[in-house]
């Protein structure tokens, strides 16, 4: 470990890093708007501008400079203090000093650094530059004027978002940052160049001018747009939810978030269900939570727990899912299901999530990708797939849909068969999955929500079996999930019970009218036609397809506005926090059920949130351990069984509008347009 | 005065045939072989020996750039790279190698190629110069067909294919590191450095980039042995060189000359004199647009060579003397030379893309007198605010010619000025 | 993938490019000049054919030579603004690229400027300022397209340029009584021969 000097105090540090990220280890600060550590190095600020010795002697900048054993360094000399102050000033002159209208205002690194840096009047007396603003699409607002051409964007889409789309037009001043051809970045990660922007370049096109960084309320929580599990900071000014950013969490999204996970939220604004309605007369009326849960009461009258059935969603909180679970189960239900999809996922907690963790994406040294396009189903953890893939030496492969990944991938074929033939070593690409030291077998819901799912599932297993996946120090075995709730519902038992119906059974049972009574807790992904003549109570937070099917709605909370717990697809326990209240009468889930217990007569055992997560402990102690991932319990699973010709198809057909919030979104509806071409590509 | 005997360049102006044949009857060519069987080292040595500094305007010694190659061919291939994107204002010397003397040219790089241990070269000609690239072209054909290149070039058992890369316009890119970049298919964006061309260069290869006349000179001496290079002009200043003299001269001409001959007898020796007479001199740039110019007082004494020019605050760069008369304005002169450098900024660093328009215009309201007296004094700041804090040396470039001005014609500078305050007074 | 609008402002629309088959075999000749994979490399030299054949540089043409060298159009559209050689708008017949850099300028740049700016009407003649070319001992220099036209004053430019009105091709290099880049009235050295 090199010894270097920093400001006359000696630190060890790590061999091979600069010298920017040396003084950071020591607590110097090196102001800086090029460098980003998870970007290539571009070195073109000139901020980060430091004295080294043994050296040249001019300022160095210490972003790309590598650290070497007894070197001096210096960031507090006059040397130093006059070229920052010189470069910040540089920066200024063609910088617009209309911070008051420019919405990085509060939070922009040159407004910051300028504090630090800047002069008190200007020096230049000549005419600004004009540059013309570009068109980024429905996320990015662009005021170009303002743009100090330090890259970071460019960066980030080449590099990341893997969608070579913007680059740096002409030289010298006439410099621009552009498509050069107008159009919307072919990128689900697009929201993340408005975070990289140090200035007000690129700024949030649907939060333009809505509020001051300093008047949000932040709330640190979890995503549920997919099965990644974000990690989130939910910015509210009183009860609206103004913005959704990514936290720093380098195991789950590094400090990525996808378009959804950003701009879905003016959804939450729009068809919400703020108050109880019961159907009479063919139609919903409002109504009061007695009533509705009258209305509840009097259609289980007498009626045998077989003909009660419920359905959990794919954005439920793990609380809300257990006392479901516990109310079917009290009523005397067996049949109660978290697939809405039909995933055939039932068995050890290692046959169902995502075992290496994202973390083990970046060890893994062959890739299989089964019956999924993590660039729509995870936008995120696709962006990490993309990085092993620069980071070389990983062949990825994949038997499934044919999609831009944004990273090349050979596909092998699209469905069963071309599986079965990898699993008996006739594809060359066996070898090279033989050959790895940490084989990695992606298996996506498109090859899990299909009648031989349960088969294909086998024949996974039975794959990486052969390929020796699963051992002790790696297993390479990762269901990857397109829902926030599906592990926690699995953890938690939501698949039928002895004798118990699924989905599918459920939905049969509905048209055969032997089910009468269907709980949808936020279940809104089913084809509610299939009903029948069911009664339907909904529980949940939109006004979309199960509540227009609904006998009885009863409001619930979205997302942000209760505290839940999450599974991830890794199984990763985390927790989301309340930023706001839900609307009107609505009420947190649990809550809900809790309420409705009571007054069947049926009263489940707990009162408060700590005592339902005390349950959650019990019934699965998996969800004791917050933020941590490890490999789940491996066994026999799936079902060998006869393989259909039909490919593997993602379940995501629309990577903008995947659940009531994203429906209920402008925002989405517009990006949706803005990328119509791709959508007719797929 | 150096003799015609001891001229590298003897086809320097045209006058004879530059094909092969040509080039062989006046030496070009001859036993290569011999050269190369001294080896990668001895050749190197030799190079050393001789004192060529680099002729692009660095002035790096040549032998000792060669010898930062690794010494075997590893996992990556080696590459020598030749700039020939001569665009330094004032500079046309390597025009005349490539389309007069290639061949002599293109040997060199048969032995710098070789000495690094280089099997490719690839030579980066501006894009302007596109008959100039033709004849290069042809020339390298014609040492294709004569075995002089490729397999087993000259029959020393080392293969060397040599390929003209022509480039599109832009000044940048004969910085080494931009160089690279543009000759990979992206923009002339300099790199930083480290890691320096010979660790990563070309396409992450071991590369080493030379001017085009460091590596024509090579065959010479080589041939003629360091003793005798090295025996012309001063110490650490030696061999010959080739000036371009431009402006206000009677006769611009390049020339090949003895390193370290007197400013004023290079241009009334081979340029006819300025015009008007010595009396009439007002200022030269002695070694391209990038370095200070300086007073006649100066230019009366001074030798033409690295450290001469060094001592007196400017630089020998390409050796590319312009000369300015008592009629220049001279701070236009400069403007412009400003000008030149705001639309050759590649953009890519800070100080340099805000600092060279910045300069421009200031330096435009200069030429008129638009300005305060204060204004001098911030414009020298910002020179200074802008060198040594850029990625390559186009900053410096654009800040040295001001800081020259002011340095000698500050009164010159102010008397504008308050030409222009008086005037506006009295209206 | 990318959706593709518009063109860049003020610039006429080409709806189609392709290379002729001598152009394409051209190209594919230059692109064998670099190492395997490194065909990018050739991307200024294919943009000079793709202009030489069109006579300017049309945002289609751009696609074509991304595509040909598998490379992202907008790393194709950067360097196709960063090179100034590369006509983005169509232009006339005889591109007159007049230096007016300080060593062309002392001996009288201006001028030669103004007749050419007289002279392009878009058609025939367009005219574009340039920097150093790169032949100050023969200045005033104007090159037009391929040739450079040196040693020129305000009546020397107007009889090249009358020559090029006719049809004809002027011969290139110094437009006074001079050997190239030896000083006028012979050289000092190398008269030995």
């Amino acid at each position: 470990m090199p010894k270097v000097t920093i400001d006359g105090v000696e630190i060890e540090v790590p061999a091979g890093i600069t010298v920017l990220q040396a003084c950071e280890l020591a607590g110097v600060e090196i102001p800086r708007f090029c460098y980003h550590e998870r970007l290539s190095i571009a070195g073109n600020c000139r901020m980060c501008l430091v004295e080294v010795k043994p050296g040249p002697p001019k300022p160095q900048a210490s972003c790309a400079l590598p650290v070497a054993d007894k070197q001096e360094i210096f960031t507090q000399t006059p040397t130093v203090k006059k070229a920052r102050n010189g470069v910040m000033e540089f920066l200024l002159i063609n910088h617009p000093l209309d911070c008051p209208i420019c919405d990085q205002g509060g939070e922009c690194d040159l407004q910051d650094q300028a504090m630090g840096y800047g002069f008190d009047r200007s020096r230049f007396h000549e005419n600004k530059r004009s540059v013309p603003d570009k068109e980024l699409g429905p996320l990015v607002k662009t005021s170009m004027n303002r743009c100090i051409h330090c890259t970071r964007c460019i960066r980030f889409a080449t590099e990341v978002a893997g969608v070579e789309e913007l680059g740096a037009t002409g030289r010298g001043e006439s410099m621009e940052v552009t498509t050069y051809v107008e159009h919307a970045l072919s990128t689900e990660l697009s929201g993340n160049l408005v975070d990289l922007c140090p200035v007000g370049a690129l700024t949030s096109k649907p939060y333009a001018f809505e509020a001051r960084s300093w008047e949000l309320s932040k709330t640190e929580s979890v995503d549920v747009m997919d099965g990644l599990g974000s990690n989130i900071r939910i910015d509210t000014r009183g009860a609206q939810v103004m913005r959704v950013l990514p936290r720093l969490n380098d195991d789950v999204n590094e400090e990525w978030i996808s378009d959804k996970t950003r701009h879905a939220l003016d959804g939450l604004r729009h068809q919400r269900l703020d108050r109880p309605y019961v159907r009479r007369g063919g139609k919903l009326v409002e109504a009061t939570w007695d009533q509705a849960f009258a209305a509840i009461e009097a259609k289980l009258k007498g009626l045998d727990g077989t003909k009660v059935a419920a359905i959990a969603g794919d954005q439920c909180d793990a609380e809300s899912m257990l006392a479901l679970k516990d109310l079917m189960t009290a009523l005397g239900s067996p049949n109660i299901d978290c697939r809405q999809d039909g995933a055939k996922l039932d068995g050890p907690r290692g046959s169902y999530i995502f075992n290496p963790g994202v973390r083990g994406i970046d060890s893994a040294d062959a890739i299989l990708l089964i019956g999924t396009n993590p660039r729509w189903e995870s936008p995120v953890l696709n962006a990490r797939l993309r990085k092993r893939y620069l980071s070389g030496h990983c062949a990825i492969a994949s038997v499934g849909p044919a999609v831009d990944h944004t990273y090349p991938v050979e596909r092998l074929g699209a469905g069963p068969a071309t599986l079965r033939d990898l699993a008996d070593g006739k594809l060359g690409f066996f070898e090279k999955l033989k050959a790895a030291k940490h084989p990695l077998i992606v298996v996506g819901m498109g090859a899990l929500v299909r009648e031989d799912g349960a088969a294909v599932l086998a024949l996974a297993r039975d794959l990486a079996e052969k390929l020796n996946a699963v051992r002790a120090d790696w297993n390479g075995f990762a269901v990857l999930h397109t829902t926030a709730a599906r592990v926690a519902g699995l953890d938690l038992g939501l698949v039928p019970g002895e004798g118990g119906r699924d989905v599918e059974g459920i939905l049969a049972g509905c048209e055969k009218r032997e089910i009468e009574l269907v709980y949808l807790l936020a279940a809104d992904e089913i084809d509610t036609k299939r009903l029948g003549k069911a009664f339907v109570v909904y529980q949940g937070h939109h006004g979309d397809a199960g509540a227009h099917r609904a006998d009885v709605v009863l409001p619930g909370a979205a997302y942000t506005e209760k505290p839940g717990t999450y599974v991830n697809t890794e199984g990763r326990v985390q927790l989301g926090q309340r930023a706001g209240y839900p609307p009107g009468d609505a009420r947190e889930d649990w809550a809900i059920l809790r309420a409705l217990s009571e007054r069947l007569g049926k009263t489940l055992p707990y009162d408060s949130l700590d005592q339902v997560r005390a349950r959650l402990v019990a019934v699965n102690k998996s969800f004791a351990a917050l933020d941590q991932q490890a490999a789940g319990t491996w066994g026999i699973f799936g079902k060998t069984g006869a393989l259909t010709d039909a490919p593997f198809a993602s379940p995501i057909a629309n990577f903008y509008m995947t659940c009531p919030i994203s429906r209920a979104s402008k925002t989405m509806a517009e990006c949706m347009a803005s990328r119509a071409h791709l959508m007719a590509a797929e | 005065m150096l003799s015609d005997k001891d001229r590298i360049f003897t086809n320097l102006y045209g006058v004879h045939d530059w094909h092969l044949a040509g080039a062989r009857a006046r030496g070009a060519w001859d036993n290569t072989k011999a050269i190369l069987d001294k080896g990668p080292d001895g050749i190197i040595d030799e190079m050393k020996k001789s004192g060529l500094r680099g002729r692009g305007g660095a002035g790096f010694p040549t032998g000792l750039k060669w010898s930062f190659m690794p010494k075997e061919v590893k996992d990556r291939p080696h590459y020598l790279i030749v700039n020939a994107d001569e665009s330094e204002p004032g500079t046309c010397k390597d025009r005349d190698i490539l389309r007069h003397d290639p061949h002599l040219f293109i040997e060199g790089c048969l032995v710098a190629g070789f000495a690094m241990r280089a099997n490719a070269g690839y030579i980066y000609v501006r894009g302007e110069f596109y008959n100039e690239a033709q004849n290069l072209i042809t020339a390298v054909r014609e040492a294709y067909e004569a075995g002089l290149l490729g397999k087993n070039a000259c029959g020393s058992g080392w293969d060397f294919d040599l390929y003209v890369h022509r480039g599109a316009g832009a000044y940048i890119c004969g910085e080494e590191t931009a160089l690279l970049e543009s000759l990979e298919g992206k923009k002339g964006m300099p790199r930083l450095k480290p890691p320096f061309p010979a660790g990563s260069g070309l396409y992450g290869c071991p590369s080493t980039v030379n001017n085009v006349e460091s590596i024509a000179v090579a065959p010479t001496i080589l041939r003629r042995g360091a003793t005798w290079f090295a025996g012309i002009g001063r110490p650490n200043n030696t061999g010959t060189k080739l000036f371009c003299i431009s402006g206000h001269v009677n006769k611009p001409c390049n020339v090949e000359e003895e390193m370290g001959i007197p400013l004023r007898e290079l241009i009334d020796r081979h340029a006819g004199g300025v015009r008007g007479g010595w009396a009439n001199l007002l200022a030269v740039i002695p070694g391209g647009a990038s370095v200070p110019l300086l007073p006649k007082s100066i230019c009366d004494t001074v030798l033409m060579d690295f450290d001469s020019l060094r001592d007196q605050k400017s630089g020998l760069g390409t050796a590319a003397v312009i000369v300015m008369d008592k009629s220049t304005d001279i701070v236009k002169a400069i403007a412009r030379l400003s000008y030149f450098y705001k639309h050759e900024s590649c953009g890519q660093c800070t100080p340099c893309r805000e600092g060279t328009g910045w300069m421009w215009r200031v330096m435009e309201r200069m030429v008129t007198g638009n300005a305060r007296i204060e204004e001098i004094d911030a414009l020298e700041d910002v020179t200074k605010q802008v060198e040594g804090h850029t990625i390559c040396a186009l900053g410096d470039a654009a800040a040295w010619p001001i800081q020259g001005l002011i340095r000698h014609f500050r009164p010159e500078m102010e008397r504008r000025i308050r030409a222009r305050t008086e005037k506006l007074a009295a209206e | 993938m990318a959706m593709i609008t518009a063109d860049p402002k003020d610039v006429p629309h080409v709806a189609h490019f392709a290379f002729t088959p001598e152009y394409l075999a051209k190209a594919k000749a230059l692109m064998a000049n670099y190492p395997p994979g490194r065909q990018a490399s050739a991307v200024i030299a294919v943009l000079d054919l793709a202009q030489r054949q069109q006579g300017w540089l049309p945002r289609v043409a751009m696609d074509e030579v991304a595509k040909l060298l598998d490379m992202a159009p907008i790393r194709v559209y950067e360097i196709a603004t960063f090179y100034t050689m590369f006509q983005l708008k169509p232009r006339g017949k005889y591109l007159l690229q007049v230096c007016t850099t300080t060593p062309c300028w002392l001996r009288g740049s201006e001028a030669v400027m103004k007749a050419c700016q007289h002279a392009a009407d878009g058609e025939t003649f367009s005219v574009q300022e340039v920097e150093c070319l790169g032949g100050c001992v023969n200045a005033p220099v104007v090159q037009i397209n391929d040739d450079f036209y040196e040693d020129l004053d305000e009546a020397s430019i107007a009889k090249v340029l009358d020559a090029f009105r006719r049809g004809e091709t002027p011969k290139p290099g110094p437009q006074v009584d001079r050997q190239t880049s030896a000083p006028i009235g012979g050289a000092t050295t190398l008269k030995g021969e």
